[in-house]
């Protein structure tokens, strides 16, 4: 088979399951969130924490700083909480799902048959293990004994707060507290499931985990919460991807994922995010408000964020790194590609604390038809954080002229001995290397899509070799049409 | 056979009238050069024949192997057999030369409905083309014609020009910035190029490069338009007198 007729040629996970689920009407009150809460049975610690962060969230106005524009959203409009009916006793085996919820993930290319692939029926993305989450639940989640066996916990964060009290309690909230900021604030009260991962000490987790984000449901809102634990001295590769059908009115997805590395700890965390980002003339898409932060906590851990951002009607999401442990290392690894009407306002924020903590930047944005694409990231060396060492690049790609691209660096350094690099450029895909390519035999798209993979392939290049191809394809469709 | 033919061509460029009735016949199996004082059209018509926007053609036809190119896409051009080789080749940062070509070649092969090259193959003619033309074999992973000097980038187009093998060779002042060694390889890689198959078209300020790609026919381009043709001596004789006797 050829390459091209691997690409779709829109926007392929448009569709709508035809599930009967349970939805609450939409609105917001203090009797969501019981209703939410009691709904998982969670213990009183944490309705009580979910209640403050609602308390909270009610005081905050909602940030205008962000270099986008949209209407201003009637939180009471939204439906907080909707599930498959079939779902409503939480994830069981996989022949308990919904005959019809598997399809939906099977149209989508996410491999939920784990017996298939256990007996290597199905070989192509072997050793993955899934958290499909469905609106407002987790599904199935697979692999689970195997990744049981390495002591490994993989499950929907709704099960943990049952199975791992101590470690919810204990690490939920601590990287991004409940006041936050309006979109974080808004998540920890009415955040309905996620995945929880924990990683015992000195395991290298035996497979790479992920969780695939569906939005199904009309009207309402997705706010899952990811908490991710790497003990002492273990290693996890997690991919995270996100689709939802097209639909004319905008939706909101206001998720919370903290990650907690120990000493000698890896954590890296790959994004494909490909939510519908309306049609082309701008109507309709998810609004992505998202709040991603990790914790170098011990000595000599790493925390490594890599995103390639195509969907969303707006984006606004800053995966950052605090580096607390003497001589951790943060990192952020980002392709962005506005096409039409979409909006990103992405970047990273590198919080130096330790001694000789490092930090590596790249960003690379590509804005096409009418987009607007920002990098908005800080830097900050504390007085504490001797020979800390940063070095961004930032870098836009313009197609056509009717677009935007903007660079928003901070950079507060409190430290004498610190060292810190930015680079940044900005370049367009030019006539001529159009017309070259065609002159070659390769037509504009190809041509453009080549150019752009051209430009991302640093990023790429620290994806998971799957993703990465993913990703390209990706690009190649969100492109389509940005060439006149 | 006649492989392109070009009748009564005038071109406009930004409004303005560069080629102003050009007529050119080119057969399979022969060399053209095509010589002319500065700003008299040379770089239009390769740049025309290519398909290049902004080269509005108001009058006349162009006909490759019978068909007519005046309004077929760049890509449409380059997939039934027309290359041209840059005067100035554009840099694609991040795209590797290896990459590239690839890209191209495949393109061609789905174009002409063959089947897609071999990939062990594919790269065993580049490797082996590119020492041909004494260029380290690790340029192939540099991005096209990034970093890379004058001279490369011309054997880069030569490169291009024996791997893909088209049916017509635009050469754009191919030896413009060579030195004489680079001038050497590259001429060597274009006779290397020259079968009874295909054509060359050759547009240059110079004698010397035809000393080593021998023409069988040489024009004048002057204002837009072919004053004179003729043998090989045509252009010793514009080396020693300089074009304005024939404008005159």
């Amino acid at each position: 088979m050829a390459v091209e007729d691997l690409v779709p040629t829109e926007y392929s996970a448009g569709f709508v399951t035809d599930v009967e689920s349970e939805t609450l009407p939409p609105g917001l009150d203090e009797s969501v969130i019981r209703f939410i809460s009691a709904k998982k049975a969670e213990p009183e610690w944490l309705t009580d924490w979910r209640l403050e962060a609602f308390a909270k969230w009610r005081e905050m106005p909602a940030p205008l700083w962000a270099h986008v524009r949209f209407p201003e959203i009637d939180f009471n409009a939204i439906s907080y909480y909707s599930a498959p009916k079939s779902a409503a006793d939480g994830p069981g085996s996989l022949e308990e799902v919904d005959p019809e919820l598997l399809r939906t993930y099977e149209k989508l290319g996410i491999p939920l048959h784990e017996q298939e692939i256990l007996a290597g029926v199905v070989k192509e993305r072997p050793d993955v293990a899934v958290d499909a989450v469905f609106d407002s639940v987790s599904i199935a989640t697979t692999f689970r004994e195997k990744l049981a066996e390495a002591g490994v916990v993989f499950c929907p964060i709704s099960e943990a707060v049952h199975s791992h009290p101590e470690l919810v309690q204990k690490y939920l909230g601590s990287v991004v507290p409940q006041r936050d900021n309006f979109y974080a604030s808004l998540n920890s009260a009415v955040f309905s499931d996620g995945s929880f991962v924990y990683i015992p000490p000195g395991v290298r987790c035996p497979m790479e985990l992920s969780t695939y984000f569906r939005i199904n449901e009309q009207n309402t809102g997705q706010f899952e919460r990811t908490l991710i634990i790497a003990d002492k001295g273990s290693y996890v590769s997690y991919l995270e991807g996100c689709t939802a059908p097209m639909r004319d009115e905008n939706q909101l997805h206001a998720a919370v994922v903290e990650l907690v590395a120990m000493e000698d700890a890896q954590i890296k965390y790959s994004t494909v995010q490909n939510w519908y980002p309306g049609d082309k003339d701008g109507k309709g898409g998810i609004y992505n408000f998202v709040t991603k932060r990790g914790a170098c906590i011990g000595d000599r851990s790493k925390i490594s964020w890599t995103q390639v951002e195509t969907g969303s009607a707006i984006t606004w999401k800053y995966p950052s790194v605090v580096l607390r442990g003497a001589e951790s290392v943060g990192e952020f690894y980002s392709v962005a590609l506005t096409n039409n009407y979409q909006q990103a306002d992405t970047g990273t924020k590198m919080i130096h604390i330790g001694p000789n903590t490092r930090s590596t930047i790249i960003s690379k944005g590509i804005s096409a038809g009418r987009s607007e694409n920002s990098y908005r990231g800080l830097v900050r060396t504390s007085p504490t954080a001797h020979g800390a060492r940063n070095y961004t690049q930032c870098d836009s790609l313009l197609i056509g002229d009717t677009c935007g691209a903007h660079t928003f660096p901070y950079i507060e350094n409190r430290n004498i001995s610190s060292t810190i690099e930015h680079e940044a450029s900005t370049s367009k895909v030019s006539e001529d290397q159009l017309f070259l390519c065609q002159q070659r035999g390769i037509d504009t798209e190809k041509a453009v899509s080549m150019i752009v993979n051209g430009f991302c392939k640093d990023v790429f290049r620290e994806l998971p070799m799957e993703f990465a191809v993913e990703a390209g394809k990706l690009l190649e469709v969100s492109l389509e049409g940005a060439v006149g | 056979m006649k492989m392109l033919e070009i009748n009564n061509l005038h071109v406009d460029v930004d409004g303005k009238r560069i080629l102003n009735g050009l007529n050119l016949t080119i057969e399979a199996g022969s060399v053209h050069a095509i010589m002319g004082p500065n700003g008299s059209g040379k770089s239009t018509l390769a740049n025309v024949l290519a398909g290049k926007p902004g080269y509005e053609i108001v009058d006349g036809e162009i006909f490759f192997d019978g068909d007519l190119l005046n309004d077929a896409e760049p890509e449409q051009r380059a997939q039934q057999g027309l290359f041209l080789a840059f005067q100035y080749p554009v840099e694609i940062p991040g795209v590797s030369n290896m990459e590239f070509l690839k890209a191209s070649l495949d393109n061609l092969h789905a174009a002409r409905g063959d089947s897609q090259p071999n990939a062990v193959e594919f790269m065993k003619s580049v490797r082996s083309i590119a020492a041909d033309l004494d260029l380290n074999p690790e340029f192939l992973k540099r991005g096209v014609n990034e970093g890379f000097s004058g001279g490369e980038k011309k054997r880069n187009e030569i490169l291009q020009l024996l791997l893909l093998q088209p049916r017509l060779a635009v050469l754009d002042e191919t030896d413009s910035g060579l030195d004489i060694d680079a001038l050497q390889v590259v001429a060597e890689g274009v006779n290397r190029y020259r079968s009874e198959n295909n054509a060359i078209l050759m547009i240059t300020h110079y004698q010397r490069l035809l000393n080593h790609i021998v023409p069988d026919v040489v024009h004048v381009l002057a204002e837009g338009e072919i004053v004179k043709s003729g043998g090989r001596e045509l252009a010793q004789q514009l080396e020693a007198r300089g074009y304005a006797w024939l404008t005159e």
